[in-house]
């Protein structure tokens, strides 16, 4: 795998459990890594603030909207590899886990279990979710129809 | 002299135990919590975000519980929060045209490409008091309709650009001015007005919009497009050297056309005025995008007339907190400041008095 690849495939998996709900990741956190070895805090987990930005008419020069609260937290495991988690809200515990999870996806042994555990849960998750909003939205959609009136 | 007042403290504190009896309320009926008002207040939750200019539901219907529903309460307390967050960075640009769309409306096309979608909307209800809001009754699930594909919506504003009618966006990546950490100048730019209008009192930009459309600073808008949904939110991690997500937030955003304007070189075009606020917050996004364009008088050659398109008075009083405090401050005890003006007042009329009596043993 190249460097790029596994940018790519370390960006999905930290991308689909930020977007995991607490709970679920909780659950399959608990469930999968059981005998993992153990992480320990570097950084955190610590609560701050990002500044979000727009741009402005959507499309031009950005401009600050507001900030948001996050979490974020780095750990490492006894072998040395560093997770890194940045997550939106006050979940000290949601940033660490998935700080915990990026630490051990870098192992051999455990990025696989770390993928189909817990990634694909959490990306057929937000499908289902973003699914079932859309054909909601979708069922609000205007079907405009021409009443025509009179000859010709 | 100066007397130090002392003894205000007992009754302070019996009064905030007061509060917290009266903000509770009734001990037989449950309290409210957290999920009831991000999930039944959501529109409440969502207009204490926008103006607590923080992205936080859980903490904002706090806020709201805490302030007893006192809405500006509850944003000055966000914002009081706000103040004790380290910033970690800032995010990337959102995209609001990979928005997930949950209502998007346009007034200008009927069949824009992408279509109407209403969504939770209070438009077209009645505005009649329910009976049924009284009590509890089963609502039915929403319906569903399988969506053809992945339909794209483009924003208005970039279909009418295919035609050159309408002003562009002038993409950059220049860093935008920061209301939070700079004094304001005068004149301030387009993306700290912005910022300020995003956090601004919806009373007070709806009264201004409202004004543009009377006839002070006429713009003549068309809502070109409003959406709501959900964006993703990037950051830039330099410890994993690329940008990750962290999750989505809920955004409106409204493009406004508005009067057009050259007829020089590029020909005759629609301008814009922009509005983009955290959470669903229709009403909101439109005033703001009113009061965006009324403000870039200048850029237009327009005459700045009217209170919308003075731009020092629109930032330095679009602020509730900033206007709550000021206003608010008067009820504190200003006895020493009164005695003041009470004992001038006395010196003026004693001299007055000594002058009249002199004018009449002198006639």
């Amino acid at each position: 795998m190249t460097a790029e690849t596994a940018n790519a495939r370390r960006k999905r998996a930290l991308d689909a459990m930020a977007s995991m709900p607490a709970n679920m990741l909780s659950d399959l956190y608990k469930e999968n890594t059981a005998g993992a070895p153990g992480a320990i805090a570097v950084r955190g987990p610590e609560i701050g603030a990002i500044m979000l930005r727009g741009r402005i008419g959507g499309g031009g020069a950005p401009f600050n909207l507001g900030e948001a609260s996050v979490t974020r937290a780095t750990v490492r495991l006894d072998s040395g590899e560093l997770g890194h988690s940045i997550v939106l809200g006050r979940d000290a515990d949601k940033a660490r886990m998935i700080a915990h999870l990026d630490a051990l996806r870098q192992l051999p042994d455990w990025i696989g279990r770390v993928e189909k555990a817990i990634v694909e849960p959490a990306l057929e998750h937000a499908r289902a979710e973003a699914k079932l909003q859309a054909e909601e939205t979708e069922a609000t959609r205007v079907d405009f129809f021409t009443m025509v009136r009179g000859e010709d | 002299m100066y007397v130090a007042v002392k003894g205000g403290e007992a009754a302070i504190a019996n009064a905030h135990r007061l509060l917290a009896d009266r903000r509770r309320g009734d001990r037989d009926v449950p309290a409210l919590t957290l999920e009831q008002i991000t999930g039944q207040l959501a529109l409440a939750v969502d207009r204490v975000m926008a103006e607590g200019s923080l992205y936080d539901p859980d903490l904002a219907a706090m806020a709201v519980r805490q302030s007893r529903g006192d809405m500006i309460e509850a944003i000055f307390l966000l914002r009081a929060y706000r103040t004790t967050l380290a910033r970690f960075g800032n995010s990337r640009p959102i995209d609001t045209a990979k928005m997930r769309i949950e209502r998007r409306v346009s007034a200008t096309y009927k069949d824009i490409p992408g279509g109407q979608l209403l969504g939770p909307t209070f438009d077209y209800t009645h505005r009649l008091i329910d009976p049924a809001m009284a009590g509890d009754e089963p609502v039915d699930e929403p319906l569903r309709r399988a969506r053809e594909d992945e339909r794209r919506a483009p924003r208005v504003t970039d279909i009418l650009n295919d035609e050159g009618l309408i002003e562009r966006d002038v993409l950059s990546d220049e860093e935008p001015g920061d209301l939070t950490r700079d004094p304001t100048a005068f004149p301030a730019d387009r993306d700290v007005r912005l910022q300020a209008l995003a956090r601004g009192d919806e009373g007070f930009l709806l009264s201004l919009g409202y004004s543009t459309q009377r006839g002070y600073g006429r713009t003549h808008p068309f809502v070109g497009e409003i959406r709501i949904g959900l964006v993703d939110v990037e950051i830039d991690v330099p410890e994993l050297g690329f940008a990750v997500s962290l999750g989505q937030v809920r955004v409106t955003e409204c493009q406004m056309v508005s009067q057009f304007t050259g007829g020089g070189e590029e020909g005759a075009k629609f301008t814009r005025g922009y509005g983009l606020v955290f959470g669903q917050s229709e009403r909101k996004a439109m005033a703001m995008s009113l009061v965006d364009r009324a403000l870039r008088a200048d850029e237009f050659d327009e005459q700045r007339l009217a209170p919308a398109q003075d731009e020092e008075f629109v930032l330095a009083h679009c602020d509730n907190v900033q206007a709550t405090g000021f206003v608010e401050h008067l009820k504190l005890p200003h006895y020493v400041d009164f005695q003041a003006e009470l004992d001038l007042l006395r010196t003026l009329n004693t001299a007055k008095a000594k002058n009249d009596e002199m004018r009449e043993a002198a006639e």
